[in-house]
C-alpha cells in the first residue's frame, strides 16, 4: 500500500454582505467613531444592535446614542493570539457592556496582563486608525478609569451610510484522500489507471473511493484499467474558464476505460471538435511531469457499438 | 405521543486524533455496517436515512454526498442531512418516523477535525457581522463562559479540573474514547481554561437505528424508548444572554419529560469543563445521577457525531440493563447556544 497522501489545501474566499437599515447604521457610526444601539419596547438598549428583539421577534428600529466606555462583563486571557484577531500582541477577549445599553459587546482588550484584568473593570473603545464601516473600525478596547464622555447626540442618520461589508475567510487545510483515492494518485504517477472492484455486485470503479455507492461495501481489489476507452457522451464548451488555457470550442467527454464500470471524464482533443461522436475510441495523452492525463485523443480504432458501453452511460 | 420509538442499535468508531489514512467513507462504512449488523437489518430494510456532518470541517465539499457511498443508496433510498450534529438528524428521524412513513432509521454523524484547525473552522458558525471579522475561536468563547461562572461563585478551577478528571476517569472504560485515564491538566490554553479543560480534537463516527413500536421489540432485546425529545436555541449574540446559565437546555428537558421523574444517567453534550457546570444546574442534577460514564466529550469528541453519541451511549446503557432511565443531551453553536434533551426508557424487568 503507498504511503498517506497529503497536501495542502485553502480554502479562502470574500463574503459580501448586504446590510439591513440597524447593521448599516451601527458599522457606519464606527466609522464616525459614534456608537449605536437600538432600543426595544420595554426599555433596553442593545449594543450591538440587532435588527429584530431576540425575545419578542418584534422589528428594531429605534437608534440611541451609547457611550463608548463601558464595563468588562466577563474575560478570557489569550496568550497566544490567532491569524485574523484584533491584536497580535496577547490580550484579553472580553464582553463590554457599554455605558447606556443593556448587553454587552464582544472584542479585544489591550492589557498588559491577566493579573491586570477583571471583571468589572472599566475600559474604553480605541478607534482604529483607518475606520471603513466593520466590526474592525473598533481597534480594541482598552482600561480607561476616567468619566464618560459627552455623546455626540447623534440620530443615527448619516451620509454616505455603508450598506454592505466583504469578510474574508480562510481556512487551512492538510488534505489527504483516504485509502483508495491514494492509491489511484499514486497508479497514476506511473501513468497507470487503476480502479476497485466491488466485492458484490463485481463493478470497477474509477476513480475509486473505497466504497460501491451501490451495495454499500468496501472495494479493495484493485485493477487496472484503460488506457484506452469510449467516449459514452460529450459536451461542446464555447465559454473560456478563467485561467485555464485552452482555445474554444473544446468537447468535454465522459470516459469508459476498457474494464471500467464507470465513466470517468476527460477533455478531448486531436480531432476536430465537431467530429468528436459518441462510441469514439480514444486514449490518454500525456505530458511532461503531469500527475494526470492532459487529454484524450482518438486512437483510430473503429467506433465502438452502442450496445457495448450503452449501460456506462 | 402516538407511536412509540426507540434507538435499538448503536456503534461508534475508535476516536482518534488523525485518520490520514482513511477518507470519511472509509471511516464511516465500518460503523454502519456494525449498527446494521447488531440488528439483522440491511440498507434496503430502512425506511429513512438521516445524517449529520459539515464540510468545513475536513475542508472537503459534499462530504456528506460521498459518505453516502457508505450506505448503499441503490436502490434511490428516502435520505437526508443536516449540517450539524448527527442528534438533530436523530431528531428529524424520529419525526419521520412520529408519521408513519417509516417504521426504521438509520442515523449517522462523522467528523474529521484533523485535517484543518476546529477552533479556527468553529469561528464560521459566528454572527458574520459583529463577531466571525474578530475571529474569537471556541477556546475563547468557552473561557469566557467559564469566567463569567467563576465571577458568579458557581465553581472554580479546582473544582472544573475535578470534572476534567472524573471524565477522564470514567473514559478508561471505554475502548472508543481518545483521552483516558490521568491525563494532566496542563497550561492555560486560553484563562481560565487549561487544556485538561477542553475537549481533545479528533475523528470519530457514530450511527444508530431507531425503530417504531412492535419491531423495536422485534430487533431489540431491551429498545431504549424515546419518551420525549426537544430541541431548543438562545439569541445568537453572546453579549444578550446569561452565559452561567442554560434556559434552552432546562426548556428542552421539560419539553420532553425529563422532570417528571428522575434519571439515573445522563450523558452530557459539554465539550468544555465548565458547561457541565451549567447543564447540572439547567437539568437539576444532583449526584445519585451517574454523569457521563462514557467519559463524554472530554474523553472523545468528534465533532458533529459527539452530540449523537450521547444519544447512543446512553441508549447502550439501557440496551444492557445499566439503565432504566436516562437522559442525553446534545449542544451546537458557541457557549451551549443551541441544546436537545432526550429521554430513554427501558421496559420494566
Amino acid at each position: 500500500m503507498p504511503e498517506v497522501l497529503k497536501a495542502p489545501l485553502v480554502l479562502e474566499f470574500p463574503f459580501t454582505r448586504s446590510l439591513g437599515p440597524v447593521q448599516s447604521a451601527f458599522l457606519t457610526g464606527l466609522r464616525e467613531r459614534v456608537v449605536l444601539g437600538v432600543r426595544t419596547s420595554d426599555a433596553r438598549t442593545l449594543v450591538p444592535p440587532v435588527e429584530y428583539d431576540p425575545v419578542t421577534a418584534e422589528e428594531l428600529r429605534d437608534l440611541v446614542e451609547v457611550a463608548p466606555t463601558g464595563t468588562v462583563t466577563t474575560w478570557a486571557w489569550n496568550h497566544a493570539p490567532r491569524r485574523g484577531q484584533p491584536l497580535d500582541t496577547p490580550f484579553a477577549w472580553a464582553l463590554v457592556r457599554l455605558d447606556g445599553a443593556d448587553t454587552a459587546l464582544l472584542h479585544a482588550l489591550d492589557a498588559p496582563g491577566p493579573d491586570t484584568v477583571r471583571t468589572g473593570m472599566r475600559v474604553r473603545i480605541r478607534w482604529a486608525e483607518e475606520r471603513t464601516g466593520a466590526i474592525t473600525d473598533i481597534a480594541c478596547f482598552e482600561p480607561y478609569d476616567g468619566a464618560a464622555p459627552r455623546l455626540t447626540g447623534h440620530d443615527g442618520h448619516f451620509d454616505n451610510a455603508v450598506t454592505g461589508i466583504v469578510a474574508p475567510a480562510r481556512l487551512d487545510y492538510t488534505y489527504s484522500p483516504g485509502r483508495a483515492q491514494s492509491a489511484y494518485i499514486d497508479a497514476l504517477a506511473g501513468h497507470r489507471t487503476v480502479g476497485e472492484r466491488c466485492p458484490a455486485c463485481r463493478k470497477v470503479y474509477v476513480p475509486p473511493r473505497g466504497a460501491c455507492p451501490t451495495c454499500g461495501v468496501a472495494t479493495a481489489e484493485q485493477v487496472e484499467v484503460g488506457p484506452r476507452g469510449t467516449v459514452t457522451t460529450f459536451c461542446i464548451v464555447n465559454i473560456k474558464a478563467k485561467n485555464l488555457d485552452i482555445e474554444v470550442p473544446y468537447v468535454y467527454a465522459h470516459i469508459a476505460l476498457d474494464g471500467a464500470d464507470l465513466a470517468l471524464h476527460g477533455r478531448i482533443g486531436g480531432i476536430p471538435y465537431d467530429r468528436v461522436r459518441m462510441g469514439l475510441r480514444v486514449e490518454p495523452v500525456w505530458t511532461e511531469g503531469a500527475r494526470y492525463p492532459d487529454h484524450y485523443r482518438p486512437t483510430g480504432e473503429p467506433d465502438a457499438q452502442y450496445e457495448t458501453y450503452k449501460e456506462l452511460l | 405521543m402516538t407511536r412509540e420509538i426507540a434507538v435499538i442499535a448503536f456503534a461508534q468508531t475508535d476516536h482518534r486524533r488523525t485518520s490520514d489514512e482513511l477518507s470519511e467513507v472509509e471511516m464511516l462504512m465500518p460503523v454502519l455496517h456494525e449498527v446494521l449488523d447488531r440488528t439483522g437489518l440491511q440498507t434496503a430494510d430502512i425506511g429513512f436515512t438521516c445524517s449529520g456532518s459539515s464540510d468545513y470541517l475536513a475542508g472537503r465539499a459534499f462530504s456528506f454526498t460521498l459518505a453516502l457511498d457508505g450506505v448503499g443508496a441503490w436502490p434511490p433510498i428516502s435520505e437526508s442531512h443536516v449540517e450539524t450534529d448527527g442528534a438533530w438528524a436523530l431528531y428529524e428521524a424520529w419525526t419521520k418516523l412520529l408519521t408513519g412513513e417509516a417504521d426504521t432509521a438509520l442515523v449517522y454523524a462523522y467528523g474529521k477535525s484533523s485535517p484543518g484547525s476546529v477552533r479556527d473552522v468553529l469561528t464560521r458558525q459566528l454572527d458574520p457581522y459583529y463577531v466571525a471579522p474578530l475571529w474569537p475561536d471556541s477556546v475563547a468563547l468557552a473561557a469566557l463562559q467559564a469566567q463569567a461562572l467563576i465571577d458568579a461563585g458557581e465553581t472554580d478551577e479546582p473544582a472544573l479540573a475535578a470534572v476534567a478528571a472524573r471524565s477522564r476517569a470514567a473514559g478508561q472504560d471505554n475502548p472508543h474514547a481518545q483521552l483516558r485515564g490521568s491525563v494532566p491538566h496542563g497550561d492555560y490554553l486560553v484563562r481560565p481554561l487549561r487544556t485538561g479543560d477542553c475537549p481533545p480534537v479528533g475523528d470519530g463516527a457514530a450511527a444508530v437505528i431507531l425503530a417504531a413500536g412492535e419491531r423495536a421489540r422485534a430487533l431489540c432485546a431491551r429498545p431504549a424508548w424515546i419518551r420525549g425529545i426537544d430541541h431548543r436555541i438562545e439569541a445568537h449574540s453572546l453579549g444578550v444572554r446569561d452565559l452561567t446559565d442554560s434556559p434552552s437546555t432546562r426548556l428542552a428537558a421539560e419539553r420532553a419529560g425529563a422532570f417528571d421523574r428522575p434519571v439515573d444517567t445522563a450523558e452530557l453534550h459539554a465539550p468544555f469543563t465548565a458547561q457541565e457546570i451549567v447543564l447540572r444546574k439547567a437539568l437539576r442534577l444532583d449526584d445519585t445521577v451517574c454523569v457521563n460514564p462514557s467519559g463524554g466529550p472530554l474523553a472523545a469528541n468528534p465533532v458533529m457525531a459527539a452530540g449523537l453519541i450521547r444519544i447512543g451511549e446512553a441508549a447502550a446503557r439501557v440496551h444492557r440493563g445499566a439503565s432504566d432511565r436516562a437522559l442525553a443531551h446534545a449542544t451546537s453553536g458557541p457557549c451551549l447556544q443551541q441544546n436537545l434533551v432526550a429521554v430513554l426508557e427501558g421496559d420494566p424487568r
